[in-house]
This record gives C-alpha cells, sequence and structure tokens, in this order.
C-alpha cells in the first residue's frame, strides 16, 4: 500500500505510520502523506477501482493502510466490519428547477449503513487501529460519530467508548445504545466532550479514539466521498460542492480527495468551487470568513443543527484558507432556513436529512438566491445524515388528519380541510 | 498562586516525561512564563515568536477554553488547574 509517513501539516516535520496526531515540535495536526509513484497508468487503475468492491476500499491505494482492505483472507484484519460508503449520486431535477439551477445532483451519504457519512472514516481508522494492534475503539461524538463507532465495533468484536453530550438528540442516543456500547453522556457540550477524550487518550492509550489518537487515518476516509462522486460523475469533476462544516475536517478532506486525483491525473480539470455551511447558532468558521480573519474565534453553540455544534473547529484555518483559494465561501443560515432546508430537500427529492443536511440544503439555496450560482453550473449538494436522527427538526411542521374508517368521515375531514392536488413544491 | 500544569502526551519529552507540573504565577501568562523558565524548551513549541499562543495549542483554566476568558490575560487563583491540548478535529 501506499501510505508513506506521517507530516505535520504545518511544519512539514516527518512521523512514521503509528497512532500520532499531533506535532511534537510545533502542535500543528499531522496528516498522511502517499507514495504513489509505482500507481498503475490511468486506464488501469479505473478499471481496477470499477471491478473492486463496492465500499470506501475500492479507493483502498489512497487510504493509510499498510495491509489489504478488511476482510476473509486478510490476516491482520479477518472480519470485513460494517461496509461503508458507495451511496448514490442522485440527479436532483426538481431541486435544481426550484432554485433555478440547471444541473444539481445530491449525494446521499445518509444511505450509510448508520446512516451519516461516519462510517466511512469509522470504517477507515478502525481498520488502521486493528493493524496497529489495538483492543478497543472509543470517540468523541456529538452523535453520529458515535452511531458508527458503536456499530464497527460490534461488527468486529471489539468494546467501544462513545462519549457525547448529555444533551444529544434521543434518536441518536438510542441508535447508539442499541449495538452495546460503553455509552457516557458529559455534562457539557461537544468542545467539553472533545477536551475530556483529548486527556482521557493520555490515560488510555490502549484505546483507539478513532477522532484523537487515530485522527490522521480517520480523516482520510472523508475522501472517499470525493473519488465517489468523481467516479459516479464518469471521471469527472462537478463545478461545486456545498458541504456542511462542524470542525471542518470533512470539508477539507473532500477537497484533499480531488486535489489528489488531480495531480495524479486520474481526473482532469479543476478542484471545484468548495462552498462550506454552518448554522448561525455555531458559525465560527462562516464568521470568520466573513470578516476576513484566518483562524476561528471559538464559540458556545446553539442550534438544532447539533451534529454541526462545534464551537472549536480545529480545521477551521485550512476550511478558511480552502473557501477563498477554490473561489468558494461559507455562509451560515438559521435554524428557520435548516427546517426549510429539510423540507425543501425532503418535497424535491425524496431524501429525508437530518439537521445537518437542512443546513446545506439552506445554503444551497441562499447562494442560489444570491445569484452566486452560474444556472449551468454542475452542483454537488452533499447530505451527510439522516432525517430519522432529528425527529424534533420536522416536528408539528405539517397538517394531519384523523378519521374514522368510513368514506363519510373521509369526505367530512377533506371537506373541513381541503386535500392538495399537487405536488408540495 | 501555585498552580499545577497538566502536561500533554506530546509535549512530556520537554518535561522529563511528567505530565503534570506545578508553577506559579497570578495570570495564565505568569504560569506560562513559570513554566518555561523550568522547561526552556516548551516555550517555542507552545508560544510563536510574539509571545502568542500556537495557533493549535489550546489553554484550559479549570475546564474552560481561556478564550472565552481574558486569554493570556486570565486571572488564575490558588490551587486552580491549567490544562494545555492540542486542538483536535472531529466530531
Amino acid at each position: 500500500m501506499a501510505a508513506e509517513k506521517l507530516k505535520c501539516k504545518e511544519c512539514g516535520t516527518d512521523y512514521p505510520l503509528e497512532a500520532l496526531y499531533v506535532c511534537e515540535r510545533c502542535f500543528g495536526p499531522l496528516e498522511v502523506a502517499y507514495d504513489h509513484s509505482r500507481l498503475d497508468d490511468r486506464g488501469a487503475l479505473r478499471r481496477k477501482i470499477q471491478a473492486a468492491r463496492e465500499d470506501v476500499w475500492r479507493y483502498a491505494e489512497f487510504l493509510p493502510l499498510s495491509g489489504p482492505p478488511p476482510g476473509p483472507g486478510n490476516r491482520a484484519v479477518p472480519l470485513g466490519g460494517v461496509p461503508a460508503g458507495w451511496t448514490p449520486l442522485i440527479r436532483a431535477e426538481r431541486l435544481g428547477e426550484q432554485l433555478g439551477l440547471h444541473n444539481v445532483w445530491v449525494k446521499n451519504d445518509a444511505a450509510n449503513p448508520t446512516h451519516s457519512f461516519k462510517d466511512r472514516v469509522v470504517a477507515v481508522a478502525s481498520a488502521r487501529a486493528r493493524e496497529l494492534g489495538f483492543a478497543a475503539l472509543a470517540c468523541a461524538s456529538t452523535g453520529n460519530l458515535g452511531n458508527a463507532v458503536a456499530a464497527q465495533a460490534a461488527a468486529i468484536g471489539l468494546p467501544s467508548y462513545v462519549f457525547i453530550p448529555a444533551d444529544l438528540e434521543e434518536q441518536k442516543v438510542l441508535a447508539t445504545g442499541v449495538y452495546g456500547t460503553n455509552l457516557v453522556e458529559v455534562r457539557g457540550n461537544y468542545d467539553d466532550v472533545n477536551r475530556l477524550c483529548t486527556e482521557l487518550s493520555a490515560e488510555h492509550d490502549d484505546w483507539a479514539f478513532v477522532n484523537i489518537n487515530m485522527r490522521p487515518y480517520y480523516a482520510e476516509g472523508s475522501k472517499t466521498v470525493a473519488f465517489e462522486i468523481a467516479e459516479q460523475l464518469d471521471w469527472e469533476l462537478p463545478d461545486r460542492l456545498i458541504v456542511p462544516i462542524a470542525s471542518g475536517s470533512l470539508f477539507t478532506k473532500v477537497a484533499r480527495g480531488f486535489e489528489e486525483w488531480l495531480d495524479l491525473g486520474i481526473v482532469d480539470g479543476r478542484l471545484p468551487v468548495m462552498n462550506g455551511a454552518q448554522a448561525t447558532g455555531c458559525s465560527p468558521v462562516a464568521t470568520a470568513f466573513g470578516a476576513g480573519a484566518d483562524f476561528c474565534q471559538p464559540v458556545k453553540p446553539d442550534t438544532i443543527a447539533k451534529s454541526l455544534a462545534i464551537g472549536n473547529p480545529a480545521d477551521g484555518p485550512y476550511a478558511l484558507d480552502l473557501a477563498r483559494r477554490s473561489g468558494g465561501s461559507i455562509d451560515a443560515v438559521s435554524d428557520e432556513q435548516i427546517r426549510d432546508g429539510i423540507a425543501l430537500l425532503a418535497q424535491t427529492t425524496g431524501i429525508f436529512t437530518e439537521t445537518a443536511g437542512g443546513v446545506s440544503t439552506a445554503v444551497l439555496a441562499e447562494l442560489a438566491a444570491r445569484g452566486d450560482i452560474d444556472p449551468d453550473e454542475r452542483v454537488v449538494l452533499v447530505i451527510t445524515g439522516d432525517g430519522l436522527k432529528t425527529l424534533d427538526a420536522v416536528r408539528d411542521s405539517f397538517a394531519r388528519r384523523q378519521i374514522d374508517p368510513s368514506v363519510e368521515s373521509f369526505d367530512e375531514a377533506a371537506a373541513r380541510a381541503p386535500l392538495s392536488a399537487e405536488a408540495a413544491v | 498562586m501555585s498552580v499545577a500544569v497538566k502536561i500533554p502526551v506530546a509535549l512530556r519529552p520537554a518535561t522529563g516525561g511528567e505530565s503534570e507540573v506545578t508553577v506559579e504565577g497570578s495570570t495564565v501568562s505568569e504560569v506560562l512564563d513559570s513554566l518555561f523558565e523550568r522547561f526552556a524548551e516548551l516555550r517555542e513549541r507552545i508560544s510563536d515568536e510574539q509571545g502568542a499562543l500556537r495557533r493549535f495549542v489550546n489553554v484550559y483554566v479549570s475546564g474552560e477554553d481561556i478564550r472565552f476568558l481574558d486569554g493570556l490575560d486570565t486571572e488564575v487563583s490558588d490551587g486552580s488547574e491549567l490544562t494545555i491540548l492540542p486542538a483536535v478535529a472531529g466530531g
């Protein structure tokens, strides 16, 4: 495999491919570096990918394992685990029509096994953790990651420890506990949970905290969103992406995926314009973007988009740089716009997304209304999680009729509150 | 004021492996200066040339990020705890 070393993103110091995540010299984050000098030529590589398994491991050449992908036949990592990725890219004509855009696609990552993109990053982090000999998985989570870690640990037979803020949506709590994990609710917000887990990871060095000591490997999993989009668009790149921002890891790694393939000549063209999406109730990156700052001032989150409620976004500086150099922006939308975004996506595509997807959809709508998007641009809206995870966001948002099981009762109800013969949007 | 400073794993090589160090100071800035006097190597790892914290360094006083307090001027009381941690992304 092609992963060569870890490298500090700030000062460039090299480290071995171990469970390290921070540079001892400057405290900067570490990232995986690859040696792709022995890669197949473009045609052969594309054919190899197309013939491979339909999950994130079809892109194993670009992921940080030292051996083959997990599964039967791999002695170090024999259990395949939860199959993540290879989610649909859906042409969203009716959504585009509403927004005056001709070429909109939805990358529906709610279609992952635990219903969010986190299955991708956990697949990669847990496989690397097993190669390194870890005996337990752990994470600090805003909810979706907890679902994914608990499920993956169950599938590969490891104990797990999931730390979440105590005020999370009940759906996310239940959909984590069911997998038999050690679920720890922390009285505090996500940033408190993250700080605690950073301290705990030093005390429990036999636990693989997927987003702390395994972070360089974990983050690489997000590149597969970009690889899939390129492959699903017949090896072409879209013009623009709308991606939600919590810590900024997904946003920056999706771009990194496109850039790796551009550098290697696997695809042609240029990096898509990258638009980041935040909720105004937790918008440190959007605020810094608007102010022209190159770092983020942390905030105390207050938003219905709890999966994006990270007030101290560690990849903020890189997200700001990416939005600027790609010609994009980072925008924030209100809780009301988020609810409208959820409804708009549901009623034009049939996709029910959680609040984070409402954020992305609302930002797309805002950019379109502002005239920032050329109607002919090829735009991909990245939907990161399922609406069943945040049901409160849609509670009481529509009319219901209750009737007796008789034609008369139905006619009566229909007369009281007329039924619509039109599509909702 | 006597303040306990918790040292993250990545910085322990610079403190001879110590995970907690007690130093004197009445503000975060003074506490860090006392720390740097004892472990000179820590200064350039935590601070930039202007004396500000490097951008991936987070400092907490009794669990609260000093950016929500008065930054390096945040006052510390006797027996409080100062934690230095790397910024970590995830969610």
